[in-house]
């Protein structure tokens, strides 16, 4: 690789501040009276305190995944705390006025202005800063269109019935090791629901933030489409720099009932470690959904974050002529390693999936794609088409494919493609010929490599992404 | 324009160029012709910047700048460009943005404002069509699936838009039918001004046919060893190399 590539190093966690508020953290710890401190401090009904309780009972007995190709220091689960909140939310704000403005400055300086009058047209937030949600914006407005938008935990109290049918229905509490955490420790994220027949009005979106060191954050989210309707929802993430890791085991789940279509968008760009690999966000995160005849789930996740990420959105086909997207890119530049991709489970009839997956690949960085399809002895005429493609920039990285294919139906079709390739001293040289600088031509290479799945994007994520991948290749030949 | 001074080159630790000298003025066009391995694809790659060929002595001036002291982009900025004889393709990078960005560069560096995205696409189009590239070329990835001609044809499209001071076309001619090697020539020759100048790396005459230089050199283990007009290339045609012998050896 051209020597002057290796110039471009230094690049700049843009999110990487600490914000100053006072917090209620919880010492690091983990054991029965943790979580009854969680249930309590959200005054939760007894059924849930046993839910958690039964999550935790199973969590001990379960073990970390081994299977994942990432390494890492084995976790301190005792090292960690589960829940923090910052003071001024102590009793949760009725209105942004309310809302301690140092918070709504991190919000600003992160992109994302609350003020209702100032967002982004169109798109409501749900903000969940450490353990708890922050603010809900434009929360009337789609009351008036039926739909339900609002951190988990007041849902709890608002929506009982709804939480209590649906909450681990689809990932249930001892789906895997950090699910089973996840459902002991859960503290907040956003709950949607979208009445029959309803088209949301407006993007719905959630941005996460971990503030406090040695905290970790567990949310759950739990979106409910029900017949005929349709959400788009958005997620963004962010962490302060600091150079022990934190942990970050969050649970979404999906449920499309019949004919219902959700599309899921990731913008996932937590703290990745310094260039030498100190630091950052493990992100071991839990992500499926289900669909009932006809519905269709579409997840989009541009991964450039973490120091680890280890993730499968996944869709469980159940219903007949149900539809499965995931569209990817995740990139993993100096130390960051990354196992994801998705799992397709065809359960119904003339169920359809499509998986496109980009991995990058800089730096002295592993990325992993790792993707099951299975079709199940019923689901007759099903189809699935994978197209798995690997970019390696320098060659101190490292790009793997896991694909799993599980056909248990004679009239089932698969079908996977996968190509790796390099980001070429010719196609460097070429692009500088012509005047472009390198660093700009290393964007454009790599932004043409994933504009299958940008183009799957709402339009202001698609954008940032573009932008978030630039600022995360700085410094990607080596 | 450009002054190359006893250049010598090492690649991988061989010696390909050794004492290369050559003047070219403004308004000339000059044909290097000479057998294979003689060094001559070396001299568009070192000239244009391009790493891994070490310059191990000598010199080479362009409109007053010490070339090697440039890095390529500047190079192709202040008005180098290279025709390459085999284009890579930039899949997913439209041959539009591509060429956008290219020429914004460019400008850039002539102190004018990047242009605006419709007068480009117009501008785009114009030139497509007259090296008889279909405008959905445009649309395509940078080279991506090209036949070999539409490949060199695209070279030419991005020497039109940059409008370089000197361009050096290496074996731009090399596999290309006759519709084809008509196309490069004309927009080779409707460039040709006071202004402009161009080095053609060939190895056969029939290029010559169509842009006639002015003058031909013969380049043999790294040096020139024959100039002269464009009568030189049709001996060469004739006899080919080897009464050269004694200078090639």
């Amino acid at each position: 690789m051209p020597d002057q590539i290796n110039a471009y190093l230094d690049s700049d966690y843009e999110a990487g501040f600490v914000t100053d508020v006072e917090a209620d953290t919880l010492p690091p710890g983990l054991n029965e009276d943790v979580i009854r401190f969680i249930s309590s401090k959200k005054s939760e009904p007894e059924w849930l305190l046993e839910w958690r309780l039964k999550a935790w009972r199973d969590w001990l007995k379960m073990d970390e995944p081994r299977w994942a190709h990432v390494q890492h220091e084995p976790i301190d689960f005792n090292s960690i705390s589960y829940y923090s909140s910052p003071k001024s939310l102590e009793d949760r704000p009725k209105s942004l006025d309310e809302v301690d403005p140092e918070l709504l400055r991190t919000y600003e300086k992160l992109g994302i202005p609350l003020h209702e009058q100032a967002t982004l047209a169109g798109v409501a937030v749900d903000v969940v800063f450490d353990s708890v949600s922050v603010a809900t914006t434009f929360k009337d407005k789609l009351l008036e269109a039926g739909v339900l938008f609002c951190p988990i935990s007041e849902a709890v109290h608002l929506y009982p019935e709804l939480i209590q049918k649906y909450l681990g229905s689809v990932v249930p509490r001892r789906d895997n090791f950090y699910a089973a955490l996840n459902s002991a420790v859960f503290s907040d994220g956003s709950f949607v629901y979208i009445p029959k027949g309803v088209r949301c009005p407006m993007e719905l979106s959630t941005y996460f933030r971990i503030n406090e060191a040695n905290t970790g954050q567990f949310e759950r989210t739990l979106i409910i489409a029900d017949e005929d309707s349709h959400v788009s929802y958005l997620e963004g993430c962010t962490a302060p720099m600091r150079d022990e890791n934190q942990l970050h085991a969050a649970v979404v789940e999906l449920v499309a009932l019949k004919g219902a279509q959700i599309k899921y968008s990731t913008v996932q760009n937590w703290y990745p470690g310094d260039k030498n690999g100190m630091g950052g966000i493990y992100n071991f995160v839990t992500k499926r959904g289900v669909c009932h005849e006809r519905a269709k789930i579409s997840w989009t996740q541009v991964e450039t974050g973490s120091a680890i990420t280890w993730k499968y959105p996944s869709v469980i086909l159940r219903g007949d002529h149900s539809v499965g997207e995931f569209y990817s890119v995740a990139l993993t530049n100096n130390f960051q390693q990354a196992d994801t991709g998705t799992k397709m489970i065809h359960m119904g009839k003339n169920t359809r999936s499509t998986i496109i997956s980009k991995g990058i690949s800089a730096g002295k960085s592993q990325n992993a794609y790792r993707g099951l399809v299975r079709m199940n002895p019923r689901a007759e005429g099903a189809r699935n088409y994978t197209q798995c493609d690997s970019l390696l920039i320098g060659d101190r990285c490292g790009a793997h494919t896991f694909p799993y294919i599980e056909s248990k139906n004679a009239s089932a079709v698969v079908e996977h493609e996968a190509t790796t390739s390099k980001v070429s001293e010719d196609q460097l040289f070429l692009c500088q010929q012509r005047g472009i600088d390198p660093e700009k031509a290393v964007s454009m290479i790599v932004n043409g490599f994933c504009k299958e799945v940008f183009k799957e994007l709402p339009m202001e994520f698609a954008v940032e992404a573009g932008k978030l991948l630039e600022v995360s290749l700085e410094g990607a030949v080596g | 324009m450009l002054s190359i001074v006893d250049l010598h080159v090492r690649v991988e630790g061989k010696d390909i160029l050794n004492g290369l000298s050559l003047e070219v003025q403004a308004g000339e066009v000059h044909a290097i012709m000479g057998p294979n391995g003689s060094g001559k694809s070396t001299l568009g790659y070192v000239l244009s910047g391009r790493e891994g060929y070490e310059v191990v002595s000598g010199s080479a001036t362009f409109e007053g700048h010490n070339l090697f002291e440039l890095d390529a982009e500047t190079r192709a900025r202040a008005g180098l460009f290279l025709a390459f004889q085999y284009p890579v393709e930039i899949p997913g990078v439209s041959n539009m943005e591509f060429l956008k960005a290219s020429v914004d560069a460019v400008r850039e560096h002539q102190g004018l404002p990047p242009y605006d995205a419709v007068t480009f696409m117009k501008l785009a189009r114009q030139q497509s069509a007259s090296v008889s590239l279909p405008p959905e070329f445009l649309k395509r990835g940078v080279n991506e699936g090209f036949s070999g001609g539409e490949k060199k044809r695209n070279e030419i499209l991005q020497m039109m838009l940059l409008e370089p001071k000197l361009a050096i076309l290496d074996e731009t001619d090399s596999g290309l039918d006759i519709d084809a090697l008509q196309v490069v020539a004309e927009g080779v020759n409707a460039r040709r001004s006071d202004e402009n100048a161009f080095i053609l790396v060939t190895h056969y005459q029939r290029l010559l046919d169509y842009i006639v230089p002015d003058f031909v050199h013969v380049l043999a283990n790294g040096r020139i060893v024959k100039s002269g007009g464009k009568e030189l290339a049709l001996e060469l045609e004739e006899k080919g190399y080897a009464w050269l012998e004694p200078e090639v050896a």
